[in-house]
């Protein structure tokens, strides 16, 4: 691979190059011996903790049913917010004032506040308000927060999905009569729609890593918290955590696999106008800004 | 109608959280400089680890990051950070671990991303007058490429600001272990939602907005 800021390497570089990854080679084997060393010294390599992982009871009553909590609330929290931003997306470029507005202020507002606030409030506001059973609250609580945030952050894609399509669609629409709604439901948003589309999948893993803060502050029962009733009966902190993290890593991974996967068929497909919006960065929050657009955030290289 | 603020220390509370954003981004930048610099290097090794450490850091949620850092780094391995037993230092220091490690993949990805926006041949007529790869990186691609991700780097310092508030998890005493406290204990669930709803509101639009105007006027016009 030749890049911006080297050289196909020649006889010395090459030679250089070997010394280096040595080097590197030697201080990684370093940390990871280091790190073996400590975990050996505080007994957490024995046998006896990794057990569990190896027999069915740990999977069928602590991580697999924390894993179904994860994907239904992550599940729900996207088929919910999905229609909701679009909405609010479509509001926040009418033609009207009225709506315009106040649809802008709604999205900004619950952008720039943190999900997690947005969950505790919610949870509250069930405890007090309603009569939702105590065993669904957090569940509630955690869609709720992260429908409001996520719808917003959503009506900001499709907003740029929109837009990123050439003026001449809609001049197109208009000459032939059809009117503003028309416009909208039949012409923008189902080609924005697959241009949208991979940023829609890579906000799933926001979504999927943002349910463990219901497990943390609202005892939602999620796989983070799953992981802690499971250390608490095998006293195995340090290997169901690595478990864990193991898990939502895969489960992350097949979701941007997928929406690359997307993107390299959107791109080269004839359907679409060209235009692929970026992933917003895949990122508990940073958030796609409209017209950035296509920073190479390196999934596809 | 605001009596029942007294006894709860909101500035404070908010003060954590301007603290646990400052350090953070400062441990992030670093690393993730580092980071995104063994990215683009010739060792396709260094490139390797890299590019691990991004997929696997990104894709892990924040949260279990952090709770693990309280648990798993500082119950069981005893780590402490140099604050053995002062417990508030302690589990700061662990959140403002948690969080650079976090956020430094993010930051990476966005420098990278700079990188590739100097032209290749700015890197061209650096080699030829004989800098080698570090000088290339220092002197010539990387002010250049710091200069065109201000925004998105703006962006990822906002989600930094808000990410705090998951140190909430470990109890460091930030403005949502504060919210948590207070609408548990006070009736005015609203009023209080909104203050801190309004604190990082006020925290953050600024950011936006320093920072945007920043990035407009230091950006290389090409």
């Amino acid at each position: 691979m030749t890049s911006v800021l080297y050289d196909a390497p020649g006889p010395r570089a090459k030679r250089r190059n070997i010394v280096y990854t040595a080097l590197f080679l030697a201080l990684l084997a370093l940390g990871i011996w280091w790190a073996i060393r400590v975990m050996a010294d505080k007994g957490q390599l024995e046998w006896s903790l990794w057990k569990p992982f190896t027999e069915a009871e740990a999977w069928t009553t602590y991580l697999l049913p924390g894993l179904a909590n994860t994907l239904k609330a992550a599940a729900l929290a996207m088929v919910i917010a999905l229609p909701l931003g679009a909405l609010f997306g479509i509001a926040r470029l009418s033609d009207h004032r009225w709506v315009r507005v106040p649809a802008s202020i709604i999205v900004e507002f619950f952008r720039a506040i943190p999900v997690l606030l947005l969950m505790l409030f919610a949870n509250e506001f069930y405890s007090r308000s309603t009569n939702i059973s105590s065993d669904l609250r957090p569940l509630y609580a955690v869609v709720t927060g992260l429908v409001l945030y996520n719808a917003s952050v959503l009506a900001e894609v499709v907003r740029a999905g929109i837009l990123s399509l050439p003026k001449g669609q809609s001049e197109a629409a208009k000459a032939i009569g059809l009117r503003k709604g028309q416009t909208m439901t039949s012409v923008l948003l189902p080609q924005s729609v697959t241009a949208m589309l991979p940023a829609l999948v890579s906000q799933l893993v926001v979504i999927v890593k943002d349910t463990a803060l219901g497990g943390a502050v609202l005892a939602f029962a999620e796989l983070l918290n799953a992981r802690g009733t499971l250390a608490a009966y095998y006293a195995n902190v340090i290997p169901s955590f690595i478990v864990v993290a193991v898990i939502f890593i895969v489960l992350n991974l097949i979701l941007t696999t997928f929406a690359s996967w997307l993107e390299g068929r959107l791109r080269r497909g004839k359907r679409s106008t060209g235009a692929v919006l970026a992933a917003p960065g895949g990122a508990e929050e940073p958030v796609a800004e409209p017209g950035l657009g296509k920073t190479d955030d390196g999934r596809g290289a | 109608m605001f009596d029942f603020l007294e006894g709860y220390d909101l500035l404070g509370a908010f003060w954590v959280t301007v603290k646990l954003t400052i350090f953070s981004a400062i441990g992030s930048l670093v690393l993730g400089t580092v980071l995104a610099a063994m990215r683009v290097s010739p060792v396709p090794l260094m490139r390797t680890f890299g590019m691990v450490y991004v997929n696997v850091v990104r894709n892990i949620p924040l949260t279990v990051i952090i709770v693990f850092s309280s648990l798993g780094l500082a119950d069981v391995f005893g780590m402490t950070l140099g604050a053995a037993d002062d417990f508030e230092v302690k589990y700061f220091r662990l959140a403002v671990f948690g969080l650079a490690a976090y956020t430094a993949a993010f930051v990476c990805e966005a420098v990278r991303s700079g990188i590739n926006t100097v032209p290749v041949g700015q890197a061209e007529a650096a080699r030829a007058i004989g800098l080698s790869f570090t000088q290339v990186l220092s002197h010539v691609v990387l002010p250049q490429a710091f200069r065109s991700v201000v925004g998105p780097l703006t962006n990822v310092l906002i989600a930094l600001t808000k990410n705090t508030t998951v140190a909430a998890a470990i109890g460091v005493a930030e403005a949502a272990l504060v919210m948590k406290e207070m609408i548990e204990n006070e009736a005015q669930l609203v009023l209080i939602s909104a203050i801190f709803a309004f604190g990082f509101v006020v925290l953050t639009l600024p950011t936006g907005l320093i920072l945007g105007w920043v990035g407009k006027r230091v950006a290389v016009k090409r």
